[in-house]
């Protein structure tokens, strides 16, 4: 399953948001898009997604552009989470989590036992398990955000979008959720495309990095070379130095500041 | 918060929601639908048993058929049941109606009573009664033009770059006050034949429907609500929000059409037969959603709740108050209205929120 955009171009109305941008998503690795507010990553997202309609080029899944195919047939292939989804007031997490299996439904049949296995095996891969009959809305933020990977993972896709996964989340929370969608990368070989904000958050889980300035690819790449002080100079117009993290050794951005100018430190 | 390990996935609980003929088994809502149909049955029944002329309540069955003694069978068939049909009929339209587009807006208060269909139709019959072409078109379909009238007018004002439940509910209730100014106008304009006329139809009334009036809705119903209740799926994901909907492969603006269409026929229709009947439309599916326990009203379950309400007030209408004549309508709301408050002020005590 490969996904690519071609000369893709984004607008909404006539404000212009990605012009012609190319992108090849690795197969079976996590991508992170990462960039300054406004930069399109988003809009990439949903356009990878087919919810948005290109104004120009194409994104194509297997060779084959994604808006001519059916929306169903996408829907087998290609999950998205949106950012903070709303779910309606007193849906059970069973229920929520059941609606991932509706590309694979028909009129005659709504609901079988492989519908039944892929939600259990959702449930029990979120951790999610023993809180299936509990309403969403009573769920903390983090339980919440569980609940909505477990929809999307029950909809079996290999290629899984998800838009800001962690926000809202306090810390504790957002490792959380990184170290899930980690788990479903390794563990089923899905290809994972997210956007986030913590740029050394998406250092330590990007396989590839991909970060975006004004509707366009500034550098892409294994993280540990793209990721340099001045690109983010460049891209969020923020000094800062780069130093390996203390934990996984991937870049981590220290941001300088007004009142904290950069003094000679040796990493 | 707890991490996934491997045991997690091998250690797989009891069933979760087995399947059954296709379909997730939820024996809360089993065990509802056949309640609330027999007890709508029972209230059919009762309704063909009484009257000036008391058909025992074994006998009624029989006559249905049309066997049994030929005064029973008359009584029964002739006299009583097209208008206990047309009952169950606007009953089970008004409420599916409401079911429908309370889950595609995600508002409750989105019934068709608020949202400029039912204005529509009433508009549109009003203006047949009072300006006499009423008679050449006939009920029906003055009815189901003006409800399609109306929700085309909302759906067009709402459309941005495609539609979303709030816009629809906010441009429905403008829509719907600019009807009934103009049902007011209308009414002042009238005879006074015409007017009482016009009254009498527009609180919602079984009183002296016949077989015209249940052929039309009866047709409309047996295509509209397995229409409706096969387009629920559909509505189910619309529920989460368009690109939630759209990224599990739902045609948002083809479904959402084809929702609404269903819903607008279905009130246009029942509105034809018996007038804006009060708040079966709003009351029926909140009822059925509690009753359920679900995140929705479900489609069959409101139908069957709509025809449980509308028997059981048009039994009340007419021997609750003998002489008055008083009009199915006047029951609903009063009935519907306290009992979905009943049911808000228990669930907000119970903490659950409306």
């Amino acid at each position: 399953m490969t996904l690519r955009a071609e000369s893709l171009t984004l607008a909404y109305d006539d404000r212009t948001v990605v012009s012609g941008l190319d992108l090849q998503i690795p197969e079976g690795r996590v991508t992170v898009v990462v960039g300054a507010n406004a930069c399109g990553k988003s809009t990439l997202l949903r356009a990878l997604a087919r919810l948005m309609r290109p104004a120009h080029g194409a994104v194509l899944l297997d060779g084959r552009a994604i808006h001519a195919l059916p929306t169903r047939q996408v829907a087998r292939q290609v999950g998205i989470l949106p950012q903070t989804p709303a779910a309606p007031e007193g849906i059970s997490v069973l229920d929520l989590v059941g609606r991932g299996r509706s590309p694979h439904q028909t009129w005659w049949r709504q609901w079988s036992a492989a519908d039944e296995e892929a939600v259990a095996a959702a449930l029990a891969a979120t951790g999610m398990t023993d809180l299936a009959h509990r309403p969403v809305d009573e769920l903390s933020g983090g339980q919440r955000q569980r609940a909505w990977i477990a929809m999307a993972v029950a909809q079996q896709t290999p290629v899984l979008l998800l838009d800001e996964p962690t926000t809202y989340l306090d810390l504790a929370h957002q490792v959380d959720v990184l170290d899930l969608v980690t788990d479903l990368n390794r563990r089923d070989g899905r290809t994972v495309v997210m956007v986030l904000h913590d740029l050394n958050q998406a250092c330590r889980y990007a396989d590839h990095l991909v970060v975006m300035r004004d509707g366009r690819i500034a550098a892409e790449g294994d993280p540990a070379t793209v990721v340099t002080a001045e690109l983010v100079t460049e891209v969020f117009g923020l000094g800062c130095q780069v130093v390996p993290d203390p934990v996984t050794a991937t870049p981590m951005v220290i941001p300088l500041s007004r009142h904290h100018s950069a003094r000679a430190v040796t990493a | 918060m707890s991490t996934v390990t491997a045991t997690a996935v091998e250690d797989r609980p009891r069933t979760l929601r087995p399947a059954v003929l296709g379909l997730p088994l939820r024996p809360r809502l089993v065990v509802m639908c056949v309640g609330t149909a027999l007890a709508a049955f029972g209230v059919f029944c009762l309704g063909l048993a009484l009257g000036d002329y008391p058909v025992p309540l074994v006998d009624v069955v029989p006559a249905l058929w049309r066997s049994g003694a030929r005064g029973t069978v008359f009584v029964v068939h002739e006299v009583r049941l097209p208008r206990a049909l047309t009952g169950v009929l606007v009953g089970a339209a008004f409420a599916a109606s409401g079911a429908v587009l309370q889950a595609i807006t995600r508002n409750a208060l989105a019934s068709p009573d608020m949202v400029g269909i039912n204005a529509g139709a009433t508009t549109a019959v009003v203006a047949g009664i009072v300006l006499g072409f009423g008679d050449t078109l006939g009920t029906p379909t003055l009815g189901l033009a003006g409800g399609l009238l109306g929700a085309l007018a909302v759906y067009l004002l709402a459309w941005r770059r495609g539609s979303t439940g709030f816009r629809i509910v906010l441009v429905g209730i403008g829509v719907s006050w600019m009807c009934t100014s103009a049902t007011d106008y209308l009414l002042t304009r009238a005879k006074m034949h015409q007017a009482q006329e016009a009254v009498g139809w527009l609180v919602g009334n079984l009183n002296g429907r016949g077989w015209e009036a249940v052929r039309p809705l009866g047709v409309a119903v047996a295509v509209l609500l397995p229409a409706a209740l096969l387009l629920a799926g559909w509505n189910r994901n619309l529920q989460l929000g368009d690109d939630v909907a759209r990224g599990l492969g739902t045609p948002v603006q083809l479904a959402r059409g084809l929702l609404l269409l269903v819903s607008v026929a279905l009130v246009s229709f029942a509105t034809a037969a018996a007038g804006p009947v009060l708040f079966v439309s709003l009351a029926a599916p909140q009822i059925a959603q509690r009753l359920a326990r679900l995140s929705a009203p479900p489609v069959l379950l409101s139908a069957l709740t709509g025809v449980l309400l509308v028997s059981g007030s048009d039994l009340l209408a007419r021997h609750l108050l003998p002489d008055t004549d008083l009009p199915v309508g006047v029951v609903t709301g009063a009935i519907g209205a306290g009992f979905l408050l009943r049911l808000l002020v228990r669930s907000n005590r119970a903490g659950s929120g409306g």
